[in-house]
């Protein structure tokens, strides 16, 4: 359910820079997702598939590129890669950190005719 | 050809929460932003908060809810302003909805604002609203590995409370474990325990939003 408005954000968004182009039609989006933004990729699509046609953008492809979540150790200054839900530091086990990446959320650019 | 975009995708949402900032700004009302999981003692919290401020703020509610207005019903016996945003099924509140919300305030009579967020612990945190503050409730039966799994909204909020600590003789919650595990993630957090059953942690709770209120008056 929660990925609607986003979909509908991305949307609005995407068709507001294909008319500014001076596109036809929009043939891609490219979207950056971290992976700690907790949205999913298929429902995205589900919904895009649901709210794109009879716009510029129907039957665009979605490449959503995923962004894993790295961070820092807040004891040791470690850098990791989050492992599934594990927030340990693999050096000195301090739980938590610092994220230097996994919560981004844009549109990188579409590709338009 | 490729046009290239880079932007956020919630920019029209964030530039709305920016002038309902302005305008709760002008007004000097503090808003805090209240969010759980379902059931985990949303509008409890909020009861408990008037009962604890009230001689001492001029405070308003915006409940946001699916589409019941049982937990509006229950602020409004309280007799302080209350408006209700039914979001006909969206699982969170946006920008504009409050921004409607603001509009039916008596804006020139408020110090506080509570607005109560859908239960959901995804996306309530992504739609900036134009609040000064986040605050998440964890409720001791839903477990304390939430951190885990919700990571986003531990580390964006700016209070987490424990609910319902009236429940740790009966399941299982390391509270230690849990607080060491969020302030990891989130060093600057402020965690209270508390239980809206038996208003246990509910003075301590009230003190840092007096304070709160207070650093945004200077
Ligand atoms: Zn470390």
């Amino acid at each position: 359910m929660h990925e609607l408005s986003i979909t509908q954000s991305v949307l609005n968004i995407v068709i507001d820079h294909a008319q500014r182009a001076c596109a036809r039609r929009v043939i891609a989006i490219n979207l950056v997702i971290g992976e700690l933004t907790g949205f999913v990729d298929d429902s995205i699509q589900f919904y895009f598939d649901m709210l794109s046609p009879g716009t510029i953008a129907a039957g665009a492809t979605l490449h959503i590129r995923r962004i894993l979540a790295r961070l820092r150790c807040r004891a040791c200054g470690e850098e990791f890669m989050l492992k599934g839900s594990n927030w340990l530091c693999p050096k000195c086990l301090t739980s938590g950190g610092e994220i230097l990446a996994g919560r981004e959320f844009l549109i990188e650019s579409i590709e338009v005719e | 050809m490729k046009v290239s975009v880079i932007e956020g995708i919630l920019s029209a949402n964030d530039e709305i929460a920016m002038q309902n900032k302005q305008v709760l700004d002008a007004h000097g009302i503090c808003a805090i932003n209240i969010m759980a999981a379902p059931g985990g003692g949303k509008t409890s919290l909020i009861l408990r908060t008037i009962d604890a401020l009230r001689h001492l703020l001029r405070i308003a509610v915006i409940e946001g809810d699916v589409a019941s207005t049982v937990d509006a019903d229950q602020v409004a016996t309280k007799a302080i302003p209350v408006v209700q945003i039914n979001t006909g099924g969206a699982c969170h509140l946006e920008a504009p909805m409050l921004r409607r919300a603001l509009e039916q305030l008596p804006l020139e009579g408020l110090d506080l604002l509570l607005i109560e967020n859908v239960g959901n612990l995804i996306c309530p945190v992504e739609f900036k609203l134009g609040e000064d503050l986040n605050v998440m409730i964890a409720s001791v039966p839903e477990g304390d590995d939430k951190p885990y799994k919700y990571p986003s909204i531990f580390v964006a909020v700016d209070a987490v409370v424990i609910n319902k600590i009236d429940l740790l003789p009966y399941v299982h919650f390391d509270i230690a474990a849990f607080r060491k595990l969020v302030l990891g993630m989130n060093p600057g957090v402020k965690i209270f325990e508390v239980s809206c059953e038996t208003g246990l942690g509910i003075e301590s709770w009230a003190e840092w939003i007096v304070q709160q209120r207070e650093r945004k008056q200077k």
